[in-house]
């Protein structure tokens, strides 16, 4: 369907020696089901994710994507069915949810930053009261990763003064404040003007040569292809499809991909 | 020549004009007055009748204060020195210095008059940490122990009364801390028990003990020996103090998702708002001392602080919510995702939003409970109103109406307006978004 190479939204050359998918199991899904009310949201969900892998998660809207990764770190409840992160056993018991919480990083199409702290506070409060890393200790992390994600200048400024693609890296360096080992993007892009995501893709695909595990529910198809080891196309709560990315977009096998595919790419 | 060549004509400018002042109707006063005053004729015809209102205010009473009689023992005193002037009667605020220290303090015992004006001091210190950021932060030590310095100065006898109820909230605090390991529920709770436990079973002994051991003490005032502004501020000050962290704990619970405490707080909320205020302070009055155990002593003001507390704290639940309804939820996610407990997440991200937004409301609400602290007239205390009243019924000053109530409504009126211009300035400095 797509033979050619998408394009991966940023201008420089993709750095891939660092991507390497271990055999190490860093989430497990068995037999997960999820309602909301009568509506069955997702159904049957078993999907295993190693240690080093990025996946994006692709999907007509109401399909279930956002609620699939939300529920990987608890923000939505699954009723039947098992998930497992990084060893921890999501259940009701709240000391596992912070657990897990802590260990996963989350980032949010509408940024959800706090307004009323400032950049350096956004970032220094979670591992300063949850992590309990003295203040002066904390500030150097969150400027590490300012830097990183290229806005250090900001940090004493409130989340209201910056530029949408500004907040969303702004979010990204706080997820990654509390170090965590796995990353979860939930339409990080769709809420930004086309020029600020390209500032986002840069971050992210940054974060992904560095080797981070790594799920992006996306529509951003060129980053799917450059960047992700594996697609997982969804639709009505069940993943329909998945594959490597190449193979993913050159030869879809069942037509409500090859519908969606053929939209979303404007063909 | 021809016509088109007298056109373009060269010129050069030689002498540069001064810079000129703009005409007399597009500056100061006038320009002012046409667009504030006189901007069309809807406009001018409602300022000449303001106009006409002001002017009739003032000529009502302005002679009426130019005739004022400062010093006067009583109000004949004051309608014979009018006589002898040959003037008509005008303000004789000769009342206010006659019985000052009984508006202010009431039958508060005359030689003691230095302990609530201390305690009125002290209480400015107490709040300034609270209030501005400027302050030093050491200062809140001394704002959580001055509700217990504070009680000690204006009701006396043993110290041991208030340290012994400050040992129950640490035994609440040390409570919370051993049990934490077994899990945030079960801390609470007996952080909850524990001084309950203390208050009820060990503080009488505690007292008793120390009391015996080292006896330490002021003079002791019974509470009916208060009045006036003392007991308007002690009232309304405790109100406030304790009203807005029920309140927030009441939308909370009113949020919450569990049911029975979801339902208490609904009941709660709904049955002390349905009812009106001065029904609940005849209940602290009357009723209270039915349900109590016989023999406890219950002291009236102490009834009437919990009755004008759970009041507000109903209104104060109300406003809070509106401001938890306004945050998106996002925010609520965002505090999860990155780890932090519920209670975390409602001091550090929820609260000091929500509470940002409520601010007129919560503001609102205090005016109103101060205000409303002169309601227990009807219950037989003596605040200003009440003492007006008493004011009035003695042979000296029988007849006096407009100088008491003008002045008991000025110092209102400053404490009111004192706390609605915090508030704005508040709005302003909290405000971040940069809309």
């Amino acid at each position: 369907m797509v033979d050619t190479q998408l394009d991966p939204g940023i201008d420089r050359a993709i750095d891939t020696s660092q991507m390497k998918v271990t055999d190490e199991v860093a989430i497990q899904i068995t037999a997960m089901n999820k309602w909301y009310g009568a509506f069955h949201v997702l159904r049957d969900i078993d999907m295993t994710v190693y240690r080093g892998e990025r996946i994006v998660i692709c999907g007509p809207s109401g399909s279930g994507k956002s609620t699939l990764i939300r529920c990987i770190n608890r923000l939505e409840e699954h009723q039947s069915g098992q998930i497992i992160v990084d060893g921890t056993e999501l259940t009701s018991d709240l000391k596992n949810i912070d657990k897990v919480r802590s260990e996963v990083g989350m980032v949010f199409q509408h940024f959800n930053l706090f307004p009323h702290l400032t950049i350096l506070e956004n970032c220094t409060l979670a591992p300063i009261w949850v992590r309990k890393i003295p203040k002066r200790e904390a500030e150097e992390i969150a400027m590490h990763f300012l830097e990183k994600v290229k806005i250090p200048e900001q940090a004493l400024k409130y989340p209201g003064q910056l530029s949408g693609g500004q907040q969303q890296r702004v979010a990204i360096a706080r997820s990654l404040c509390m170090k965590p080992r796995i990353m979860l993007f939930d339409e990080p892009t769709s809420a930004l003007d086309p020029e600020m995501i390209k500032e986002v893709l840069d971050t992210m695909i940054q974060l992904a040569e560095e080797g981070m595990t790594m799920l992006c529910v996306t529509h951003e198809m060129g980053f799917a292809q450059a960047v992700a080891n594996r697609v997982i196309f969804m639709d009505q709560g069940q993943i329909v499809e998945q594959n490597e990315p190449f193979e993913f977009f050159r030869n879809p096998k069942s037509d409500r991909t090859k519908l969606f595919l053929s939209q979303i790419l404007g063909h | 020549m021809s016509d088109t060549h007298s056109r373009t004509v060269a010129y050069v400018r030689d002498t540069m004009l001064p810079e000129q002042t703009p005409p007399v109707a597009e500056r100061g006063a006038v320009k002012w007055m046409r667009e504030n005053l006189f901007n069309g004729w809807l406009s001018a015809v409602l300022t000449v009748l303001s106009l006409i209102v002001i002017a009739w205010a003032v000529m009502a009473l302005g002679p009426w204060l130019m005739r004022s009689i400062w010093n006067a023992g009583s109000l004949s005193e004051c309608r014979q020195l009018w006589a002898e002037a040959g003037v008509p009667a005008g303000a004789c605020w000769g009342v206010i210095n006659d019985r000052l220290h009984q508006l202010m303090f009431g039958f508060y015992p005359t030689h003691l008059y230095w302990r609530p004006i201390l305690v009125l001091a002290l209480l400015f210190v107490a709040l300034a940490p609270i209030l501005f950021p400027w302050a030093p932060k050491q200062l809140l030590w001394f704002s959580a122990i001055f509700p217990f310095l504070g009680y000690w100065l204006l009701w006396g006898g043993s110290i041991w009364v208030p340290v012994s109820a400050a040992l129950g909230f640490v035994a609440g605090y040390a409570a919370l801390l051993a049990l934490r390991s077994f899990g945030t529920l079960i801390a609470t709770i007996a952080a909850f028990i524990a001084p309950v436990l203390w208050w009820l079973v060990v503080a009488g002994n505690f007292v008793g003990l120390m009391q015996s051991v080292m006896p330490l003490g002021i003079e002791g005032v019974r509470s009916d020996r208060f009045g006036g502004f003392l007991i308007s501020l002690v009232i309304g000050f405790t109100g406030i103090g304790l009203s807005l962290p029920l309140g927030i704990l009441l939308a909370l619970g009113r949020q919450s998702n569990m049911v029975l405490i979801k339902s208490v707080c609904v009941i709660f909320i709904e049955f002390i708002r349905g009812v009106p205020l001065i029904t609940l302070l005849f209940t602290a009055q009357l009723l209270l001392g039915y349900f109590l155990p016989p023999g406890t002593t219950f002291d009236l003001i102490l009834r009437v602080i919990i009755m004008v507390t759970l009041f507000a704290a109903a209104y104060l639940a109300e406003v809070v919510r509106g401001g938890l309804a306004a945050l998106p939820r996002g925010q609520y996610e965002a505090a999860d995702a990155l780890g932090l407990d519920y209670w975390k997440a409602q001091r550090l991200i929820i609260m000091p939003q929500a509470l940002k937004i409520s601010i007129p409301g919560i503001v609102n609400t205090f005016i109103g409970l101060f205000k409303d602290t002169t309601l227990v007239v009807f219950i037989g205390l003596l605040d200003p109103v009440g003492l007006s009243n008493a004011i009035r019924a003695s042979s000296d000053w029988q007849g006096i109406y407009w100088e008491l109530f003008i002045f008991i409504g000025a110092v209102f009126f400053i404490f009111c307006f004192g706390m609605s211009r915090y508030s704005m300035y508040l709005e302003r400095r909290l405000r971040t978004d940069h809309r």
